[in-house]
This record gives C-alpha cells, structure tokens and sequence, in this order.
C-alpha cells in the first residue's frame, strides 16, 4: 500500500527512536503558530512549541505530545528531534493536572522570584498533556 | 621463609579479594552492555542535531549573537564529567587531567563537578566548584542534562563565565575510552566545518528556510544543542567508565590468580619441608635411642 503521497516521518528523541514510518500528514504546533504538512513541503525549520502532534498514517491518525525541539522538514522526509515527547498511554493524568495547578499558582503569585516563562512553558506542556488525553 | 600458616592466611585473603574483583568485573560488564544501548540509541539525535546545527551556522554567516562570540569574562566555564566510584583503572585521573595538566589557569576555571571523584580531586587541588551535580551520573536523564546546560547558559549569559568547556570520556569501543575536551560556547563548528557545511548546504538544492528567522532560531537551538552535547558527553562517559571498570577488574581478577598459584607453590614446597623437617627429626631420635 505505498501511497506515493507518503513522506518518511521521523521522531527521535535523546533516548530513542520515538516513531519511524511512512506517513500522509504531520501536525504540530511551531512558535509561529501550528503548522500541517504534506509531502513536498518547501524545505524549512522549525521550533515546537508544546502542543499535540498528530500522525496521519495512510489508515488512522495517531496523536502525541510534543513539548520541545524541533523540526527539520525536506521535500520528502521529516525529522522530529523532540527533547521530550510522548504517546497518550505513557501520560498520568493525575501528574498532568497538579502540574497545570502548580504553573497557575506560580503564575497567579507573581513573586519577583517567579520565573515566569518556565511557569509558562510548564502550564502549555501541562494544557497539552490534558488535551491530548481528554481527546 | 614464612611459616605454613601466614601463607595460608595470605591465600584466603587473595582469594576472597579475587571473588570481589570477579564479581565486580560481572556487574559492570552487565551495565556496561546497557549503557553501551543507550549511547548508540542517543548518537542519531546528536548526529541530527549537530548537521542541523552547522547547516543552519554555515547558512547564518555573520549572525552577531552572543552565543557565537566568547564574553567578557576570563573566567572559564569546565564541565568536568567523571564517575561516582572509584576502582576503574585510570578513569577519573584521565579525565581531571586534562584540566590540571592542560592549559586552564586555575584561578580562570570555574568547575562545574559531574561525578564524587572528580569533585574530591579538584577540591584537594584548590580549584574553585561553582556547581556539583554528582548524584546524576548513576542513570544520566534527558532532563538532568537540561538542567546543567540551563544554569551554565545562565551563566554565560550574565557574564559570569566567558567561555564554556565539557569534558568528558569519549567511547570509541569497549576497550578504547578517549578523554576529551570540547569547547561548547562560543560554538565552534563554523570555523572547523564551516567548509564542509558550505559545501553540504550547496549541495541540498533547496536552501534551508528557518522559522523563526535565523536570530530567534539560532537563540532557540544552541541551548538545545549544548543540552544534546552535555548529555551524549554523560551517556558516553558512563560507557566508559563501566568499560573502564571492568578492564579494571579484569586485570585484577587475574593479577589475584598469577599471585594464589605463587603462593599455593610457596605453602607445598613449605609443607613438603616441614614433613621433611619433620621425619629427619623423628629419625634422629630413634636412632638416638637405639644407640
């Protein structure tokens, strides 16, 4: 079933080969805004920013957090190099939660020792860790 | 000549050391193979990151960003990686030698200490230790690497340190352990590939976009990059000191056999004369009865 409108999808991670397989579309979410992309893509790279990366496969979509690295994106294959990424299953809830309520906490303190953009950082992997198990 | 029993007593305790030595040589044989996985599970995330990172330098050119230009500061930053336990061999020494013996002024180098051993060396040494992160080397993370590259960029940034070092145990194979010292900040892969990068990047047809442009991205990817670097520099080191260990602990383990059949020879030949000693005295005095 070599769909000739199928691009090489690579995810890789410090640790491990995430995902590695032929694939219709990618999703994610770049700091300029999300971004969806099909074979023959102008060749480009790009930061993430945490949200939810989604897999088209020629017969089901699969869905991922991504919340840091970035991508290479060429004509006929693109690379994922995700600093921390995970599949829906690897995700608890409960942790994922009592992060988001942490990271508000912080944020709603506003004591001069805040750190704000990590408190930011880690409310947007919390909100994506929600939203991809929730889906 | 020792008597019977010291030699005895100096076997078993040979023995019982040479149990140990065995045992260990096992345990980091084992941890060696899983550390082994780990550093060639994590090389093409480093490869990836590295070609994207000289691509991406050999296109931005003459970028003024201070993570290109070394800062203000004489200070040196070190991060020195080395191992938790002792007993592998020349390991750690190696390592700490590159910084005593190199060309590290010791008032200039601010150390930032990976690993109990090389903490205890440099403070014995008088070197200052802006930072300890010792209890990572054990199982190094993904995450504990970021929080390292985070506070050295901190530092660098701010003007603290002008220049950053790692240094590290490269592992080439199981018997060969190559320590290294590498520059991290200012980044250098410009100059020294910045010929072959050229060439590459002309050699994909479609230059390379960057979004966002090329001083946000830049701004963006070199803590990434020096994050990857420190922790391909910790899975590496752990390798080789486990292959450290065990090259260690073998040589022991035979060391300790050489010595038991010394001194199993020595305690037979000590028997034998005893037994010896003995019978001519027995037969000294029955011929002295009988007389």
């Amino acid at each position: 079933m070599a769909d000739e409108r199928n691009f090489r999808l690579k995810v890789i991670t410090p640790e491990r080969v995430f995902y590695d397989g032929d694939v219709n579309m990618v999703e994610f979410n770049t700091t300029e805004g999300e971004i969806g992309i099909y074979k023959g893509h102008v060749p480009m790279t790009v930061i993430v920013n945490p949200g939810i990366l989604t897999i088209s496969e020629s017969d089901r979509a699969r869905n991922a957090a991504l919340h840091a690295g970035f991508v290479e994106i060429l004509e006929d294959k693109v690379t994922v190099l995700a600093e921390i990424i995970e599949w829906p299953e690897e995700i608890d809830r409960k942790r994922a939660e009592e992060a988001k309520a942490r990271a508000e906490e912080r944020l709603r303190s506003k004591s001069p020792e805040t750190d704000v953009l990590r408190a930011e950082t880690a409310l947007k992997r919390a909100i994506a860790r929600i939203n991809l198990i929730s889906s | 000549m020792a008597s019977m029993r010291d030699i005895k007593r100096r076997r078993g305790s040979i023995q019982s050391t040479q149990q140990i030595t065995k045992a260990m040589k096992l345990v980091s044989t084992v941890k060696l193979q899983k550390a082994k996985q780990r550093a060639e599970q994590s090389k093409e995330y480093f490869n990836c990151m590295y070609e994207t990172v000289v691509s991406m330098l050999a296109k931005a050119g003459n970028i003024n960003h201070p993570y290109l230009k070394a800062g203000s500061s004489s200070k040196k930053g070190i991060i020195v990686i080395t191992s938790n336990r002792g007993l592998a061999g020349g390991y750690n020494s190696n390592v700490t030698k590159l910084i005593t013996q190199g060309d590290f002024k010791k008032e200039e180098a601010e150390i930032y200490v990976i690993g109990k051993k090389g903490r205890e060396t440099f403070q014995r040494r008088g070197y200052s230790i802006r930072e300890d992160y010792s209890d990572i080397v054990e199982e190094p993370l993904y995450s504990d690497a970021m929080e390292v590259s985070r506070k050295v960029l901190d530092d660098f940034v701010s003007g603290e340190i002008g220049e950053i070092y790692l240094a590290y145990t490269g592992f080439k194979n199981t018997v060969v352990h190559v320590p290294t010292l590498l520059k991290l900040l200012p980044v250098e892969v410009a100059e020294k590939t910045g010929k072959d990068g050229a060439e590459n990047a002309q050699k994909n047809a479609a230059p390379m976009n960057f979004e966002p442009e090329d001083d946000a991205a830049l701004e963006l990817i070199i803590p990434k990059y020096v994050t990857s670097l420190i922790f391909g520099g910790l899975v590496e080191s752990v390798a080789s000191e486990n292959g450290a260990r065990m090259q260690a602990m073998d040589s022991a383990t035979s060391n300790a056999e050489e010595m038991i059949d010394h001194l199993t020879l020595m305690y037979n030949r000590a028997r034998q004369g005893s037994i010896t000693q003995e019978l001519t005295e027995i037969i000294a005095g029955a011929n002295a009865i009988s007389m």
